[in-house]
């Protein structure tokens, strides 16, 4: 494995919710001690279920936002303070990319303008440079100059990320946040932006961290998946291992979840329970009033992410390591 | 035995662009049906010009029998008496379809009284009932909420309980797990199928996700552009897709397992209703397209007895599958 380009040591972040007009104030742990490494030029993939801190890791790890305690390193050095020189720079390395196309551009400005911005902002070249840069990058995500003379509007949403696509990578980023970028897409026009996703990637040299809940999109384009449930990592490993022969009873859950042609629900894990709620995390395993496999012990003292061999870490009270792997 | 909904020619213009573009289907008693394709493709019209609930503004023609009896242009107190009774429609958000300000109790009573013949006590014990049938725990005291009490789990368990109401004979589910969790959209499909096999019930799951069309359904109807394009019994369908349509979209689905491959992208999109290709609408997208492709829309046809494919090209594109099968 190559040197790491990002490094989140133990960050965590909370948000104080009220509920209803007069309610107390709680905490949310949006995200609890995660802790993660991307190499470069590889893909990091996040998965778990709706408010499970997947965004605001991302935000966190892009500097968007700042965590409450722990720490980011990018490149090996710290992330710079907001609003500096260093803190400009770091951040014109990195960039995001969001579900929501339509939301991200701008509907009274034609696209090609969009994709400009980010180099009229940070002043490369000169402004004939810039329009051979927009050609290029149009071409890069396989749309011609036409489309650029469009409005978002007048595009398909397929189009629209592409466009997306293009301005995050008009600066010539090393680091692309994409938080769920095929999720509005339909499945024909989803295979069209993954491959271009990959393809980009092995050209540029892209690092990325792909957040998304559709387990098929991000083993399709992940060498390392993180599995996250109520703002923790339960289990990490490399991305076919992990599909193939997951530990932590809830990734087993949600990879059973996912349907697949050819197969009958018969044997399906079931989980009982509603989804969970960041407001309200249950004490020890915050996973154990779900949990089929859960023990007295689950439900007060918290499992630690751990080695299991391979490179595989699962936070479970019952997956040790050696003895469980063989058993699977 | 005779289908028990049977739709033939099924059309419907806005403003004079064709959404749908003669739609035939047909669907016994107590059968599942799935229908997938991309958005914009005509599920959901399909289905709200069936029970007369598209705007006045939509042109509808063809026809849709339930039992033999003709809907389309049927009386309004007849089509009330279908919509919920002998046909109900589940949606894909729920929350807007329940009354905000009116407790479940309110919203299941005013169900069951339009559609069954029951009286004061009995509602209240068959709201409980239908609670308790979908899961939800402590279904007498949760009467008394409101919908926004509710997750949103719960709120599709509450609108299949609303759908059961009148004891269809055909359930729609538009899309009943698309804005739910992986682990939720589980418990909902599997609480579907108990219910659907305990009430022997007939259902349509529409559902951009072809996987979970296949473990949900025993025949699967492909849509592009306002048509169907292939028709045929679940595992048939994934195992050997016909039309190139069919053939794209299971291999624009990334596997779970296995070796990796290059996802088959179907390049371009679907075209705009107002300006659809003459000839076979798939052509602009279609690598088998040839020139007959753009002389005439290509009909339904059947390839076995219980498959149909609308695709002229039907023989060469199974060929060229099994070529790269054998690849
Ligand atoms: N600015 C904020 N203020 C208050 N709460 C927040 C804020 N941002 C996030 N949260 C809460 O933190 C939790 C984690 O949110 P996050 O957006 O990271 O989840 P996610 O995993 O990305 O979910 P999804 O799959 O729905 O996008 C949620 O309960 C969310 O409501
Ligand atoms: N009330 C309406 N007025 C105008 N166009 C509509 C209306 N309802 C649906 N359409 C159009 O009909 C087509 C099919 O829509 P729909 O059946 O909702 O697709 P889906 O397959 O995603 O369910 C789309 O092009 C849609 O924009
Ligand atoms: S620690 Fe206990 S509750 Fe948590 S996942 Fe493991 S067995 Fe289940
Ligand atoms: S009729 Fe022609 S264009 Fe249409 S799907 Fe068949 S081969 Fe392709
Ligand atoms: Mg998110
Ligand atoms: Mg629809």
């Amino acid at each position: 494995m190559s040197a790491p380009l990002v490094e989140v040591s133990t960050i965590s972040r909370s948000y104080s919710m009220r509920s209803g007009m007069f309610g107390r104030a709680t905490a949310v742990h949006a995200v609890d001690g995660v802790s993660l490494t991307i190499a470069k030029g590889e893909t990091l993939g996040l998965v778990g279920e709706s408010g499970s801190g997947k965004s605001t890791t991302g935000r966190i790890v892009l500097g968007l936002e700042p965590p409450d305690s722990g720490a980011v390193r990018f490149d090996a050095k710290p992330m710079a303070a907001p609003g500096t020189a260093a803190w400009r720079a770091q951040r014109a390395r990195m960039q995001m990319i969001f579900q929501d196309p339509l939301g991200a551009l701008d509907r009274r400005l034609p696209v090609a303008t969009q994709i400009r911005e980010p180099l009229d902002i940070h002043g490369h070249g000169t402004p004939a440079e810039r329009e051979e840069r927009v050609r290029e990058l149009l071409r890069a995500v396989e749309l011609t100059p036409a489309h650029g003379a469009r409005y978002p509007g007048a595009l398909s949403g397929g189009q629209r990320q592409r466009i997306v696509l293009a301005r995050a990578l008009a600066t010539k980023p090393d680091f692309l946040v994409c938080d769920e970028p095929v999720s509005a897409l339909d499945v024909s026009i989803q295979a069209q932006v993954v491959n271009l996703l990959c393809d980009l990637q092995a050209q540029l040299g892209l690092t990325l961290l792909f957040i998304s809940h559709d387990l098929r999109v991000v083993r399709q384009i992940s060498n390392v998946v993180a599995v996250m449930y109520l703002g923790r990592i339960v289990e990490i490993g490399s991305a076919d291992d992990l599909f193939a022969r997951p530990e932590h009873p809830y990734t087993q859950a949600l990879v059973s979840a996912s349907p697949a042609p050819g197969r009958r629900s018969a044997g399906r894990i079931v989980l009982a329970g509603d989804p969970p709620n960041p407001a309200a995390r249950p004490q020890g395993c915050a996973f154990h009033p779900r949990c089929p496999r859960a023990t007295a012990r689950c439900a007060s003292e918290v499992p630690a992410l751990s080695a299991v061999g391979g490179d595989r870490q699962v936070a479970c009270h019952l997956v040790t390591g050696a003895q469980t792997r063989d058993a699977a | 035995m005779s289908p028990l909904v049977s739709i033939a020619g099924l059309s419907v213009a806005f403003g004079g662009a064709p959404v749908l573009r003669g739609v035939d289907l047909a669907l016994g008693k107590g059968e599942a049906v799935g229908l997938v394709g991309e958005s914009g493709s005509g599920k959901s019209v399909t289905w709200l010009a069936a029970l007369g609930l598209l705007p006045r503004h939509a042109k509808v023609s063809g026809s849709v029998r339930l039992d033999g009896r003709e809907l389309l242009g049927a009386p309004a107190a007849e089509l009330d008496r279908v919509r919920g009774g002998r046909i109900a429609m589940i949606f894909q958000d729920p929350a807007s379809a329940l009354n905000p300000v009116l407790t479940i109790r309110r919203q299941l009573c005013e169900a069951l009284a339009l559609h069954r013949d029951l009286q004061g006590e009995a509602v209240k014990a068959e709201a409980k009932r239908l609670l308790d049938l979908v899961g939800i725990p402590d279904a007498g005291r949760r009467l008394q909420a409101y919908p926004h009490e509710f997750s949103g789990g719960q709120v599709q368990r509450i609108m299949i309980a609303m759908a059961l109401a009148g004891n269809p004979d055909l359930l729609i589910a538009d899309e009943p797990t698309t804005a739910l969790d992986a682990t939720i959209q589980a418990q909902i499909l599997e609480l579907l199928s108990t219910i659907r096999r305990e009430m022997s019930m007939a259902m349509v799951l529409i559902s951009h996700d072809l996987g979970v069309v296949a473990e949900n359904c025993d025949r699967v109807a492909v849509m592009y552009a306002g048509r169907i394009v292939e028709q045929a019994p679940s595992n048939q369908l994934f195992a050997d897709p016909v039309h190139p349509y069919a053939q794209g979209l299971i291999g624009a689905l990334p596997p779970l397992d296995g070796p990796r491959r290059r996802l088959t992208a179907i390049p371009g999109t679907v075209p705009d209703p107002a300006h659809m290709p003459g000839g076979c609408a798939f052509a602009p997208r279609c690598a088998l397209a040839a020139e007959p492709c753009g002389l005439a829309a290509p009909s339904l046809a059947l390839i076995s007895d219980d498959r149909t494919v609308a695709c002229i090209r039907a023989e060469a594109s199974r060929r060229a599958l099994l070529g790269i099968a054998a690849e």
